[in-house]
């Protein structure tokens, strides 16, 4: 068995110890908001938090979390940064399919946690692990401005 | 809340009282219109005049509305939301003629019928897709609230003994006027049930608009910021096994001799399923199913396509524009007037074969029963999906039951059924529910692709420079064609077609032909804005390159033929108006144009393109001006053309799917490349104020930008760019 914590709940589970955090979240915790795009951390779809750094978790074996904490998008709420990031996605109609914007939505909080006040270029930085084939980037980049503007 | 608004209803192919605890009526019927499609008109009152008493449950005057006892307002909803917002502009069309709120309205999923829910502009099949549900809906879901709403007035005066039209309904409500006194919807429904439908009844004025026009929020926007959105890829049946697959890497190939003692010794690996044409690996989870897979050897009996590469199919596309093909247009006389023209410029075009690449891997839940199927899927084709799977497992239609879900990417890709049909053939071999979930190597590779065209143009201009004959002949796959045969008549489909006929131009002399060509072992498909993903580049880069031979300015040598399709030049003036038009700009920078009549809505984009030295391109700057019509969520239209635009420029700058040896090449994100946060323009998107009915929003932006972009390249560099996607070689600096 393999024990972790996500979302501030300690949890263990009986896979092999490369199983990508991916799916351990997924299936085996029912937490489904993280979701899979592509397996080879290129799209960010499944981006999480550990211990506050966005990582993707579709390249993270369980075994390498240890005692780091994880946060997922159903939690993410619960932080500053995350609430800021999730009233900006809203007030600003982000989404579209929505299929990426919880690791969308993953990145921008990590980002302005810590970066209160990101520039273009940081957003850049900090965005372009994020696929989003809707197109939504205009609304990304409003969005993280008027959450920053709130700090 | 998304899980508040929208229920999805297990779909059974016939609702009956039996079935979902109402009964419907046909309401709708399907008629000529007189440009030759197909319409909607309010139909049949039932044979005793009256609607359906819903076993003292409320009100249910046609198919599309319930109004329940407790004053609540389901729409069924026959439009999948797969992120254009139908989910929200569609309700609103209720809403305005019911006078509630969009709040009070809650969706259903259709259930698969495609006597109530078929789609007229897409010959009946219950279809999201072509970027026209707004127009499907417009009339009848208007008319279907006004029908509603009408009956519960006639039912508040009966009750109160008033003349009707001393009533007005208003949130929720029906309000006596002299007197003040009112009755919620509610209240009135039963009462409502047992009125007369009415033969016809008034649609509200566009000046009475309260919703329409209005820039309304997205009902299912919260689901999808916190997490808890549903889309098939989530769905978890009590017992479900998780299953990845290959497929054969060459279309038309076989599986010949699988091992499978190294995928068997996974941890968690349940069961290998051998197909004739794909090996699936189902196990306890999608991370055992993957490594398993990754363990499995397989040889494959490559079949005929096995040596098949892209030159091939190009070299066919392009000896086929050799002779002569079906006539999509003619007017005048194109051969009199090139003999006559001063300057004559000739040109082929070529566009690739593209994935859809959504975001939502392909994906399908299926449990098989003795007696019956069970579907979790996000499909663009629900009564599709669920034809395949009662064929596939041999079962009558009415054992099959089809659960719709969000769709993370639709994009024409689950306008197919080939994800549905597969995982049934797993689930054959399953006991209890298994989730096929398709990796991105499976979902690029085992695409249905947007189909290579090659074009071959001749122009004739004037003295002035001005266009006197315009001949254009391509050839490429129909998908119209396969999808559904009757649109395909006399060699012609009104979608590989649109945007190479009907140009907005006064062009004097027209000659337009098409030829079908189907590639051999590459499955064709719809993606994004099809035809005019590829006639808009090739029209809108030829129409500048006469322009440019003319020495003309591109916005004034257009408008100059614009003076007779006044919304065309209207979108043209305000785009080159608000993206400076003219203005200098540094040097390596050029400014491109494009206007369009497609999806029925207007649009002109101007893109400001950098080329480096290096011949690196970035679009730095998109302006775009739309007439829809009607705008019905105007910050949905916003967002649409915004996103329209990004995946436009994936096309322009990246897209490009090419086999060799049979195998298509490209296989993920790394090889098969989407515009990034750090590579996307600004956009600025300018809506024309109209009456008009509405047009279509979801694909327009797409096919505009492309000839933006190669325009703009060409002003920055003089390099006219005839192939896509752009070959950056071409545009290094010597």
């Amino acid at each position: 068995m393999i024990a972790f914590t996500v979302n501030g709940v300690r949890s263990e589970v009986g896979v092999h110890e490369d199983t990508p955090l991916l799916w351990v979240l997924r299936e085996h915790l029912k937490l489904t908001g993280t979701k899979f795009g592509c397996g080879i951390a290129s799209c960010g779809a499944c981006t999480v938090h550990v211990d506050g750094v966005a990582i993707r978790s579709c390249i993270t074996p369980i075994d390498s979390i240890g005692t780091s904490e994880i946060t997922t998008i159903e939690a993410i709420g619960a932080t500053a940064a995350g609430a800021k990031i999730q009233k900006a996605w809203l007030d600003r109609e982000v989404v579209q399919c929505g299929y990426c914007q919880s690791g969308q939505i993953m990145s921008a909080s990590a980002l302005l946690a810590s970066n209160p006040h990101p520039t273009d270029s940081d957003i850049d930085g900090a965005m372009a692990g994020n696929i989003c084939r809707c197109g939504t980037y205009v609304r990304i980049r409003e969005a993280i401005k008027q959450a920053a503007q709130s700090n | 809340m998304i899980s508040d608004h929208i229920n999805s209803r297990a779909a059974c192919p016939d609702p009956s009282p039996s079935a979902n605890g109402l009964s419907r009526r046909t309401f709708l019927k399907a008629g000529a219109a007189a440009g030759g499609g197909l319409m909607l008109s309010l139909g049949l009152p039932m044979a005793n005049g009256e609607a359906q008493v819903t076993a003292g449950d409320g009100f249910a005057p046609n198919a599309f509305i319930r109004i329940g006892n407790d004053g609540q307002i389901v729409l069924t909803m026959p439009y999948v939301e797969m992120g254009q917002g139908t989910y929200t502009s569609i309700p609103m069309l209720i809403a305005e003629e019911l006078e509630v709120d969009l709040s009070r309205v809650r969706l259903e999923h259709a259930p698969p019928n495609e006597k109530f829910y078929g789609n007229p502009l897409l010959a009946g099949v219950q279809a999201t897709g072509n970027s026209n549900a707004i127009r499907a809906a417009w009339q009848p879901l208007r008319q279907a609230g006004a029908v509603a709403r009408t009956m519960l007035v006639s039912a508040a005066a009966k009750r109160w003994n008033v003349d009707p039209t001393s009533c007005r309904a208003q949130s929720g409500e029906v309000r006596h006027v002299p007197t003040g006194r009112s009755i919620t919807y509610g209240e009135l429904a039963a009462d409502a049930a047992r009125m007369p439908v009415p033969e016809s009844v008034a649609l509200k004025r566009p000046e009475d608009f309260k919703l329409i026009g209005t820039p309304a929020k997205r009902l299912d926007t919260p689901a999808k910021v916190n997490g808890t959105a549903v889309y098939g890829i989530d769905v978890r049946p009590p017992g479900v096994k998780i299953a990845t697959l290959a497929q054969s890497p060459v279309f038309g190939g076989r599986v010949k001799r699988v091992h499978d003692t190294a995928a068997k010794a996974v941890k968690g690996v349940r069961q290998i399923v051998l197909l004739d044409d794909a090996v699936a690996v189902v196990a306890d989870h999608m991370g055992a199913a993957k490594k398993g897979l990754a363990a499995l050897v397989i040889e494959w009996d490559d079949g005929p396509h096995a040596k098949l590469n892209t030159n091939e199919v190009v070299a066919e596309l392009e000896q086929a524009t050799l002779n002569s093909g079906a006539v999509a247009q003619n007017i005048g006389d194109v051969d009199a007037a090139m003999a006559r023209a001063i300057t004559k410029i000739e040109a082929t075009y070529q566009v690739p074969f593209l994935a859809h690449a959504t975001m939502e891997p392909m994906n399908c839940t299926v449990h098989v029963r003795e007696d019956g199927c069970e579907v979790w899927v996000g499909s663009q084709v629900v009564a599709r999906a669920q034809a395949a799977a009662a064929k596939t497992a041999g079962l009558p239609l009415d054992k099959v039951v089809v659960h719709n879900h969000l769709i993370g990417g639709g994009f024409g890709r689950r306008l197919e059924v080939d994800g549905v049909i597969r995982a049934v053939q797993i689930a054959q071999h399953v006991d209890g529910p298994v989730k096929v979930v398709w990796t991105r190597e499976e979902d690029i590779q085992h695409d249905m692709y947007r189909p290579y065209w090659f074009d071959r143009l001749s122009a004739g201009l004037d003295d002035k420079g001005m266009p006197v004959a315009w001949n254009h002949r391509f050839a490429g796959s129909s998908v119209m064609a396969r999808w559904a045969p009757p649109f395909f008549k006399n060699g012609l489909d009104p979608d590989t077609t649109e945007g190479a006929i009907d140009l907005v131009y006064a062009l004097p002399n027209l000659h337009v032909e098409y030829l079908r060509v189907e590639p051999p072992g590459i499955p064709t498909a719809f993606w994004r804005s099809v035809g005019p993903s590829h006639n808009v580049f090739v029209t809108e880069s030829f129409i500048d390159e006469l322009a440019a031979a003319a020495k003309q300015d591109p916005v004034k040598y257009r408008r100059a033929l614009l003076d007779e399709n006044p919304r065309a030049k209207a979108v043209l003036d305000l785009a080159a108006e608000k993206a400076g038009w003219g203005q200098p700009l540094p040097k390596g920078v050029g400014r491109g144009v494009s206007v369009q009549f497609v999806f029925a809505t207007y649009m002109a984009q101007i893109a400001e393109v950098e080329v480096s030295k290096d011949g690196a391109v970035r679009v730095r700057r998109v302006v775009c001006a739309v007439d829809c019509g009607t705008a019905v969520n105007p910050d949905t239209i916003r967002a649409q053309i915004q996103g329209a635009i990004m995946f436009g420029i994936t096309a322009s700058l990246y897209g490009e799917i090419t086999l060799k040896d049979g195998r298509v090449e490209q296989s993920n994100f790394d090889t098969y490349q989407i515009l990034r946060m750090n590579e996307a323009p600004a956009v600025e998107v300018h809506i024309v104020g109209s009456t008009e009915p509405p047009g279509g929003m979801g694909e327009a932006g797409t096919s505009a930008i492309v000839p933006a972009v190669t325009n703009a390249i060409f002003a920055a560099t003089g390099i006219r760019l005839r192939k896509l996607p752009i070959d950056t070689e071409q545009l290094k600096s010597a």
